[in-house]
């Protein structure tokens, strides 16, 4: 339908007198090609709503031709802030169906370098959303702590930021002699400087105060619109796939999931599932990453790296679902086989997706600089949307 | 609260609604059950308002497409943060003219994975608010996740293919070299051969000499 | 060092190519002049589509400046001067990357940054992908990689500025005939 018709359609028939703004989707803070269409009166927005599909690069239909194993650069590209994510899931799909047991080496691995990618993920999530309120410094911080995980990511698997780490049977490449106490002294590094981040935005007055009591999500909305991972966690329902529905090497870890408990004070507005909660329950996921890696850098086990698989991977015919904490919320991944070399359906159920359905709901009555300040704290990027 | 089994959801299932709801496929890979398209919305309410079921969040919707049986298979993923359980149930469609109840009223979360299977498969969801494509532009034309979608060849004047690198080169080189051959060409047949032999004698030392 | 290296103030070595264009390039103050000025203070678009949009916030970043060389990055197209088509480009999104190299005023330049943008990636298969962005616009610098390095970016950004080194005032260097961005026009819209 033409922009006119979706005019009428969404803003209703008295859009004369008030102002359809166009945002995107070239523009710098709507992370990726999104695109908004914004009814507003002033200042004030009746309603935005986001256009999508810039970014489409029929990843599900190249599922169906290439081989299975072939398929594994693809998901880098369905989110490349949390590629090891997205590597992980399909891994898992394809090993269900094949009924593979991952060695516990592989296991560990995987784990580490999932966990050092959230926080790579989240750092670049909290820098734009710092930038995109006007904040800017914070932003250079943030890539200078990702430049490090970088470093050990390539020395890892030999790529920034596309991986390709994990293979259907484990992982690719075993961990190097001397990469273990390079990723202790990041650790111990890196969490001073969380405190420094902590001092210079997240305590900040006027972070907080511009974020406090923002497009609040209660907790029954966030279940309903299907919102997951720290913005579900941040509206106050306490779910972590990492440890209600565990996988891989997660069982031997302990550690807490951080929740939405209104961090920003209730003398500033504060409530439960505001736009600081979702902002603050990222910060702390990065506190409980860096233990985990501790946690599995000291229990390391030896072994093999990779399962023994078969030259070709044909699966027999079925369907598996795998679900993963990826960095931005759940992603679930529906294999089907129908006995071949190629898949038959290969789908990726991302968290952005959803996360976007609810951006025409909960803008209403917002101002435009808050619609940029809702889309940074729900953390959505592009690819995840339109695959 | 401890999560009921696949087998004992799909018991409640078939002791509501009968014949409604399909056998349970065999639990090697991950079983799922068929729903019958006209009471999709019955059973999915019941899905979601019932205490021990209460599946409140909507995980997955999607689609396969199968041009052997005829058929397009909508599949739902049903998971429950109560009681920690999940379930997976499709719906079979004729190919020529799927149409099935949207489960907009229930959950929300159907509203943008409803506009992506209506844009990728062309399924019809009668009662959706807003049904329109999400991921392919306004004007395009298909359904590309259909197993028998075929490429247009381009869109809005920009085509699909590119030329083979090596092809542009060799045909490069080829034009590039006939230029010069012409370059070179007329200069030899305007000197005739017997003045060519004694000029050719008397500088050809001195300039071996200079050099 | 050969004879045919040349170096310039900052100790890069240029390639035979760009040394042969340099030593015959007219010592002309008012061209060297306005070069000079153009090639430092290049404001690049900031148009990162997909992954290499990630990389090259990190060019611009800390480790891997490209503050250094003069260039900041503008979210408009009317302030700056160089387009860096970072990811790749899909048919929906094409006629805005159009529409927005026109509204960048002459001169202009354009990167094309990974294997997405220089002819598809690895997205040949897809359909709704445009198979390099050189279809549209004219591209002066092509970059390779899946996503390139930083220092990969910084070279191709620093071969733009050689070309600018090289142009002439009354002759502008446009590549006409790559691809067949050129002679793309925007259809008409209704």
């Amino acid at each position: 339908m033409s922009l006119d018709q979706l005019i009428i359609t969404k803003f209703g028939a008295d859009a004369d007198h008030e102002m359809i703004l166009n945002m995107g989707p070239q523009h710098p803070s709507t992370h990726g090609v999104i695109n908004f269409v914004v009814q507003a009166d002033g200042e004030v927005m009746r309603k935005a709503v986001p256009q999508v599909g810039y970014l489409h690069r029929a990843i599900e239909k190249i599922g169906e031709i290439v081989t299975y194993p072939g398929f594994m650069p693809y998901t880098d590209r369905i989110d490349y802030l949390a590629a090891m994510f997205a590597n992980e899931g399909y891994a898992l799909a394809v090993e269900k169906l094949l009924g593979l047991q991952i060695p516990p080496r592989a296991q560990y691995l995987r784990a580490i370098s999932c966990e050092l990618n959230r926080v790579a993920s989240h750092l670049v999530s909290l820098g734009t959303m710092a930038m995109d309120i006007g904040a800017v410094t914070p932003f250079p911080y943030a890539l200078r702590e990702r430049e490090s995980i970088n470093d050990l990511l390539e020395a890892l698997c030999g790529a920034r930021l596309t991986y390709n780490y994990h293979r259907i049977g484990g992982v690719a490449f075993d961990m190097p002699d001397d990469w273990m106490p390079l990723c202790r002294k990041w650790l111990d590094h890196f969490e001073k400087i969380l405190g420094e981040w902590d001092r210079l935005i997240s305590f900040s007055e006027i972070f907080v105060e511009r974020l406090a009591g923002m497009a609040t999500i209660p907790a029954e909305m966030a279940i309903n619109y299907g919102l997951v991972g720290p913005n579900l966690r941040a509206s106050g329902v306490d779910f972590d796939l990492r440890r209600d529905e565990p996988y891989g090497a997660y069982p031997d870890f302990k550690f807490e999931v951080p929740i939405g408990k209104a961090y920003a004070g209730s003398h500033r507005g504060g409530q439960i599932g505001d736009c600081y909660d979702r902002f603050y329950c990222r910060v702390l996921e990065c506190r409980q990453s860096i233990e985990i890696v501790r946690q599995a850098l000291d229990r390391f086990p030896p072994g093999e790296f990779m399962a023994k698989v078969p030259r070709k991977i044909k699966p027999e015919v079925g369907e598996a679902q795998s679900r993963i904490e990826a960095a931005r919320g759940e992603m679930a991944y529906y294999v089907v086989s129908d006995g071949g070399e190629r898949a038959y359906r290969v789908r990726a159920r991302t968290g952005s997706f959803l996360a976007m359905g609810i951006i025409e709901e909960v803008s209403q009555g917002l101002m435009i600089a808050d619609l940029v300040a809702l889309i940074a704290s729900l953390d959505v990027v592009a690819p995840e949307i339109d695959r | 609260m401890p999560g009921l089994t696949f087998e004992q959801i799909h018991q409640k299932l078939v002791e509501k609604f009968g014949d409604a709801v399909g056998l349970l496929s065999p639990p090697k890979k991950d079983p799922f059950c068929v729903f019958a398209a006209p009471r999709l919305r019955e059973i999915c309410r019941f899905l979601k308002d019932a205490p021990e079921l209460y599946f409140d969040f909507l995980e997955d919707l999607t689609a396969t497409d199968h041009p052997k049986d005829n058929l397009i298979r909508v599949v739902y993923h049903f998971y429950s943060y109560r009681h920690r359980h999940l379930f997976i149930a499709k719906v079979e469609l004729d190919r020529k003219d799927p149409q099935v109840d949207s489960l907009e009223p229930l959950w929300k979360a159907a509203n943008w994975m409803e506009r992506e299977v209506f844009d990728l498969f062309g399924v019809t969801f009668k009662g959706h608010p807003d049904l329109r494509r999400i991921l392919m532009p306004d004007d395009w034309v298909g359904t590309p996740l259909r197993k028998d979608y075929v490429e247009a060849g381009g869109y809005l004047g920009i085509s699909n293919v590119r030329d083979n690198p090596l092809d542009l080169y060799l045909n490069m080189d080829r034009q590039v070299r006939a230029e010069k051959a012409a370059a070179e060409a007329p200069p030899a047949p305007s000197t005739a051969p017997a003045l060519a032999a004694a000029p050719t004698a008397s500088p050809a030392p001195e300039h071996k000499a200079e050099s | 060092m050969a004879d045919n290296e040349i170096k310039d103030l900052k100790g890069y070595a240029h390639d035979p190519g760009a040394s042969a264009a340099l030593v015959t390039t007219s010592t002309n103050l008012i061209e060297d002049l306005i070069n000079w000025s153009r090639r430092s203070s290049m404001f690049y678009l900031l148009f990162g589509l997909a992954c290499c949009g990630i990389e090259l916030m990190q060019t611009g970043g800390p480790r891997a400046d490209l503050d250094r060389f003069g260039s900041v990055p503008r979210a408009t197209p009317r302030q700056s001067d160089l387009m860096i088509v970072a990811g790749t480009l899909t048919y929906k999104m094409a006629i805005r990357c159009k529409l927005l190299y026109e509204q960048m005023a002459e001169p202009k330049y354009v990167i094309s940054m990974g294997s997405c943008a220089n002819c598809g990636g690895l997205f040949q298969l897809s359909y709704s992908v445009v198979k390099g962005v050189d279809k549209i616009i004219p591209v002066d610098v092509y970059v390779p990689g899946c996503p390139p390095r930083p220092e990969a970016l910084t070279e191709g950004f620093l071969r733009v500025q050689e070309l600018i080194k090289r142009e002439k005032l009354k002759t502008k260097m446009r590549p006409r005939k790559q691809g067949s961005g050129a002679g793309y026009d925007l259809p008409e819209v209704a």
